[in-house]
């Protein structure tokens, strides 16, 4: 099994037509994602040419896509000056999923969307996130197929290539994934650790987790308490930042530390203390995995 | 982005709320003459993004023309936290009966606005909240509805018992959440809202963060970035879209993703190094983009190595082996240039590399290891 996206998941992208977005739904689909449709206002009625010169069929609108294709998740790439806009949409227009790659968006405009989400019921994912892969299943995002493979271990991660970096080194030992989910480097997110491992936990397939935090608020601390109460299979973590100074963002907006909360040393303590296996270098995620699920 | 004092309190002026007039200068003689519009005793203070102001020497009250003078020429130059004092704030001196707390800021939390009042103002309200946290009141604002005005009155309450100051207050917090929305804050505060012997309401210091990603939307806010006070580094790092925070270390650390990147520098260290930098050369990274890194990184003397840890998604391997060697060719770089690579277009990038005769790791523990091996210490 898998979470969040797998074949039952039919795929929208708003900003289809745009350089990371027309890049990136080629990607999905040689996966084999099933992309049902674009939106880009103006380019209604157009078609994208997919890698096996597949007509996806473009809209004006979010509303009109679902309508006509039946959508049950949406992927946005568009700028940021419009991604708020366009997650609105989304999250107005039916579908379960919203997944928000662009960086960028204004904190006090999620704020709003955030609220608006939670009284639809729809999940949003991210924003400034790399997506979700569940391997074998679908991709949804930016997340290279290169580095997965299908198997046993949950991967959820604020990062990007530091996601990259930990899952190769997984697939290269052979132990694959269930699902691996990017939640995003923003400090307000709409999916936290603590979804995640929820939806995990439901999922029969995976046998153990793997953290990936970084300095900054505390969805790390959160999610430690958690799992101590709820979880029964291992989880492995690894906080980025610990040599990052106070007070300064660390390129993510949400990496930074106020005051003397957020920092590596807090969360790692905070791990340890809950019984997550707590890893000092990102390729000591394989040993612990490796022990965890002995 | 942080703005000055005199720079949020035009904000606030804008928005209604009462506050002193004031003016600032690079001069301690046109401070004297500011100070002569201003009565009898002004207060000089020093702009600069940092807190601790009053501790460092930053804040002085002057009666005197002579005392404005010496104020401001002390206070001029003086490094408050690493920042270089090159402005002062000339504002008349008040009379004070109470100094309060105002403050908004994004909770990462509730997702929310939180408006915060405490009754101790003029002081480090991190620690109020780490002392007693309970003489802060803290009200989640439901951002789709805004502050409410019943919701304001009652903060007011928390500060104040007498009627008129509790009305006076109300409005300020209104105010203050007004400018908040509309000049796409993260953070805004008030600190010491004070109140006089006669009655009135004042904001006498401000403090205010703007969110990145609004600045767009707000040119009169960007203009007021102080690029004079920034480091060369940043300002070059911020116009070509590269995130670069500088360190004290000797390795120089050039990635791409920001977690990559802090791990990259947490590896350094685990390895027995110093990293000198956080450096995110971002997704789509172009050749160029990876010379103005270079020249960056090469700008700190302390720099000893260079370490590349690329993992390519989207940025492309062979981008970033062309910025390399375009930078060998642009800049005189003495520092080694020790490069993992690997990824998106890894054999076309070690194709480059090859072919001017450099190599590449493709593991980061090896890299950083090697890196940290070619420093002295």
């Amino acid at each position: 099994m898998s979470i969040f996206v797998d074949s039952k998941t039919r795929l929208l992208v708003q900003g289809i037509t745009g350089r990371d977005g027309s890049f990136h739904t080629t990607e999905m689909i040689r996966y084999g994602t099933n992309v049902v449709g674009g939106v880009t206002p103006g380019k209604g009625g157009m078609s994208f040419k997919g890698p096996d010169d597949q007509k996806i069929p473009i809209y004006n609108t979010v509303e009109e896509a679902v309508a006509d294709t039946g959508a049950n998740t949406s992927v946005i790439y568009v700028p940021p000056a419009f991604a708020a806009g366009a997650m609105e949409e989304a999250v107005d227009s039916g579908v379960a999923l919203v997944v928000a790659i662009t960086e960028g968006v204004p904190v006090q405009a999620m704020t709003k969307i955030h609220a608006f989400a939670q009284d639809r019921g729809v999940r949003i994912l991210g924003p400034n996130c790399p997506g979700v892969i569940s391997p074998g299943k679908a991709k949804v995002g930016i997340i290279p197929e290169q580095i997965v493979m299908p198997g046993p271990i949950g991967v959820i991660s604020r990062s990007g290539t530091l996601t990259y970096e930990a899952v190769i080194n997984l697939t290269k030992e052979g132990i694959g994934q269930t699902t691996c989910v990017g939640i995003g480097g923003d400090p307000l997110i709409g999916t936290s650790f603590i979804d995640c491992l929820t939806q995990f936990k439901g999922d029969e397939e995976t046998e153990a987790i793997v953290m990936i935090g970084e300095i900054g608020g505390t969805d790390e601390q959160d999610a430690a308490e958690w799992i101590s109460d709820n979880l029964d299979i291992p989880v492995v973590g690894f906080i980025a930042g610990q040599t990052a100074p106070p007070g300064r963002q660390m390129g993510h907006a949400g990496a930074i530390i106020s005051g003397s909360s957020g920092t590596a040393e807090e969360k790692m303590r905070c791990f340890e203390k809950n019984g997550v296996r707590v890893a000092a270098r990102p390729i000591d995620i394989v040993e612990l995995v490796r022990e965890a699920l002995d | 982005m942080d703005i000055h004092e005199y720079q949020a309190k035009e904000i606030l002026r804008d928005n209604g709320i009462p506050v002193p007039p004031g003016r600032v200068t690079k001069d301690p003689n046109d401070a004297v003459n500011i100070a002569k519009d201003y009565g009898d005793t002004v207060v000089v203070k020093a702009q600069v993004h940092s807190g601790g102001r009053g501790k460092a020497g930053g804040v002085k009250l002057a009666g005197t023309s002579d005392e404005v003078f010496a104020a401001a020429d002390q206070i001029l130059g003086l490094t408050i936290s690493g920042h270089t004092v090159k402005e002062v704030l000339i504002t008349p001196a008040e009379d004070i009966d109470s100094e309060a707390y105002l403050g908004i800021l994004i909770d990462r939390e509730s997702q929310s606005p939180v408006v915060m009042v405490c009754s101790e103002g003029g002081v480090d309200i991190e620690e109020v909240a780490e002392k007693s946290p309970e003489s802060i009141k803290k009200l989640i604002v439901d951002p789709r509805q805004g502050l409410l005005h019943h919701q304001a009155y009652g903060l007011a309450g928390a500060l104040y018992n007498d009627p008129s100051l509790v009305k006076q207050a109300t409005v300020i917090i209104k105010q203050l959440y007004q400018a908040f929305v509309t000049s796409g804050a993260s953070m805004i505060e008030i600190n010491p809202l004070i109140s006089t012997p006669t009655g009135e309401v004042k904001a006498i210091d401000a403090k205010m963060s703007v969110d990145n990603s609004e600045l767009f939307k707000y040119p009169s806010i960007e203009a007021y970035r102080d690029v004079a006070s920034e480091p060369w580094a940043e300002t070059m790092a911020r116009e070509a879209g590269l995130s670069y925070v500088k360190l004290d270390g000797n390795v120089g650390c050039c990635v791409n993703g920001a977690g990559l990147a802090m791990a990259t520098m947490d590896l350094v260290k685990y390895y027995g190094g110093e990293p000198a930098n956080f450096l995110d050369i971002g997704g789509s990274s172009n050749p160029q983009k990876v010379v103005t890194a270079l020249q960056i990184i090469t700008s700190d003397p302390n720099v000893e190595v260079i370490l590349f840890n690329i993992f390519g998604g989207i940025t492309r391997c062979d981008d970033v082996a062309k910025g390399i060697i375009e930078a060998l060719g642009q800049l005189e770089i003495e520092a080694p240039i020790i490069i993992r690579l690997t990824g998106t277009n890894e054999e076309e990038g070690l194709k480059i590399l090859s072919a001017e005769g450099m190599s590449a790791f493709t593991s980061m523990d090896e890299v950083v290891e090697k890196a940290v091996s070619e420093t002295s210490n």
